[in-house]
């Protein structure tokens, strides 16, 4: 229920704090205002700054650092598999050799500098989905991508996909799992062979698992078409997004502190 | 009392595009505001087809289906039809939209373009009639299977519609859960509203103020359902529909004589008949 949970909310962990509160879509585009910056970063200086800059938003966001810390799990393996790669395999002057392996300077450098930053994304990038509700997000993005609905980009369709997607995702896992165990029961051997074989094991699941998705979809196109749904115009919304002016100060801190840390960076690497 | 029809059939047949047998065959039929009524039929008679003539979804190919009046066949009038009947469909999994519950109740109201304030008094109300204030913010797939069906009532009448129509809404329900919505409807029958109950459970017709069996998209029979299973039991086996257990006793006993003609099937008076 937990994995659920996880799945249906996203990673959202409400705290009623100023930060939970901001405006979903200062809050996007703040965090990619800051992802700009980290990844332009390339001092180690700046790289402390933006994680204390991290440090004070999640405190303001009443949330542990510790949980805030465990969005980067599934992409820490990514993040050592890449420091260590450049750690062994840059060119440059040796500090010191172990076999035929050696460490260099340069490579030192390189290594630091790529983890920290694939660090610093992933956990910005958590906290705007520890903060914000799936549907918070969907609608700052429509209203974020709504300019380009005269070009015909379909902002709206997009948000209400994501919204079903979310809806979806527990129920379409249940059913899999249902069509897995029905199919095991029928003597279907899931998980042994290599990787080939197990694919092609897959095969009885994941065709009834099509036709039950078609046959949900036909039924939800129905039931929203039954409950006056005919697209985004002249839709009202229950929560409505406000833009305070508590947003704007939130979103030009976040502008100016990216602005300021990204010329001092260029300032620094010019030394 | 003067009796205002809120929806009528009149010589309404369907045929599914692309198939060559009606599925819906010479409908007649008036639903009066404020009855609760039973359509009954088994599978394949034309009960879901009959359904969505009710807002519009289905236009008749004959005939014409005017629903508060104005003819579903024209644009205003497939408008109108949608805010006048909402459905309940068969699988409550099927028809719920958001991942929180107050946020699928809004669907609706959202969709017909209501002012938020009024969105959120609308849900307030329509969580409390089904019982599911209480789980207002929790995710929908946490719900048991009698509450989703509960919220996709809840939706229904956020919208706030004169008619609800209910397509088998209790067939995938545990008998708990089918009590929980029985309920509801008793309470939303009590206040006014209109109630198509669509059905092949005979035991859920009891109470309504009337019925009509459907048995190959046309209407075979129309009367209350205590007569219907009085004079009928013969003819419901051909339609493909089974006398419920409880009027079949109940039939027995006035048949031997220990209980009197006119009571009504229902568990609770039939012990007080046989238990003064
Ligand atoms: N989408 C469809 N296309 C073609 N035929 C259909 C479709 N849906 C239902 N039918 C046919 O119409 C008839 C009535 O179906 P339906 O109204 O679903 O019956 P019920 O709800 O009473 O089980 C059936 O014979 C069925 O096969
Ligand atoms: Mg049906």
């Amino acid at each position: 229920m937990r994995f659920l949970n996880h799945l249906t909310l996203g990673q959202y962990v409400p705290t009623g704090s100023v930060v939970h509160k901001t405006d979903p879509r200062a809050k996007i585009l703040a965090t990619l205002s800051i992802l700009t910056g980290v990844f332009l970063a390339d001092q180690w200086q700046v790289f402390a700054l933006w994680a204390a800059f991290l440090t004070i938003v999640v405190v303001m966001s009443r949330l542990p650092l510790s949980m805030v810390l465990r969005t980067a799990r599934p992409v820490i393996f990514l993040v050592v598999f890449t420091a260590v790669i450049h750690l062994l395999f840059s060119q440059g002057t040796p500090i010191f050799r172990f076999g035929i392996l050696k460490v260099t300077e340069e490579g030192l450098r390189m290594a630091f500098k790529m983890g920290s930053r694939l660090f610093l994304l992933v956990i910005f990038a958590g906290t705007l989905t520890l903060t914000t509700s799936p549907t918070e997000l969907a609608d700052g993005l429509e209203h974020l991508l709504s300019p380009l609905k005269p070009l015909g980009f379909p902002a709206h369709e997009m948000a209400m996909m994501m919204t079903i997607a979310i809806r979806f995702i527990p129920t379409l896992l249940d059913e899999t799992d249902r069509i897995m165990k029905a199919q095991l029961a029928r003597g279907a051997d899931l998980d042994s062979g290599g990787i080939i074989k197990r694919l092609r094991a897959f095969i009885p699941v994941l065709v009834p698992l099509f036709v039950i998705v078609f046959q949900r979809a036909e039924e939800l196109a129905i039931a929203m078409e039954s409950r006056n749904y005919k697209g985004g115009a002249g839709r009202t919304r229950m929560n409505p997004l406000v833009w305070r002016s508590r947003d704007s100060v939130a979103f030009l801190t976040v502008l100016v502190v990216t602005v300021f840390l990204v010329f001092l960076n260029s300032r620094m690497s010019l030394v | 009392m003067t009796e205002k029809v809120i929806v009528s059939f009149e010589n309404v047949s369907y045929t599914y595009p692309g198939s060559g047998k009606f599925a819906l065959k010479g409908i007649n039929l008036e639903v009066i505001e404020g009855e609760w009524l039973a359509v009954l039929g088994a599978n394949g008679s034309g009960k879901s087809t009959l359904a969505r003539h009710f807002n519009a979804l289905l236009v008749p190919t004959q005939g014409a289906c005017l629903v508060g009046g104005s003819d579903t066949r024209t644009v205003e009038g497939q408008r109108f039809a949608r805010e006048m009947a909402a459905i309940v469909f068969q699988n409550p999994e099927n028809q719920i939209v958001a991942a929180i519950v107050e946020e699928d109740v809004a669907f609706g109201p959202e969709n017909l373009g209501v002012p938020p304030e009024e969105i959120k008094r609308r849900v307030e109300r329509a969580l409390k009639e089904t019982g599911l204030t209480d789980l207002a913010g929790k995710p929908t797939y946490a719900l048991s299977g009698g509450q989703k069906q509960r919220l996709a009532v809840a939706g229904a009448i956020a919208m706030q519609p004169p008619c609800l129509v209910l397509d088998e809404a209790t067939s995938m329900l545990d008998p708990s859960g089918r009590q929980e919505l029985q309920q509801v409807l008793w309470r939303l029958h009590s206040e006014g509203m209109t109630l198509v109950s669509i059905t092949h459970r005979m035991e859920e017709i009891l109470r309504c103020d009337r019925c009509v069996v459907l048995n190959g998209g046309s209407i075979v029979w129309e009367g209350s359902p205590l007569v219907l299973f009085r004079d009928e039991d013969q003819r419901l086996g051909q339609w493909g529909l089974e006398i419920p257990p409880l009027v079949a006793v109940w039939k027995g006993l006035v048949e031997s004589g220990i209980i009197s003609g006119e009571a009504p099937p229902v568990l609770e008076e039939m012990v007080s008949a046989l238990c003064p």
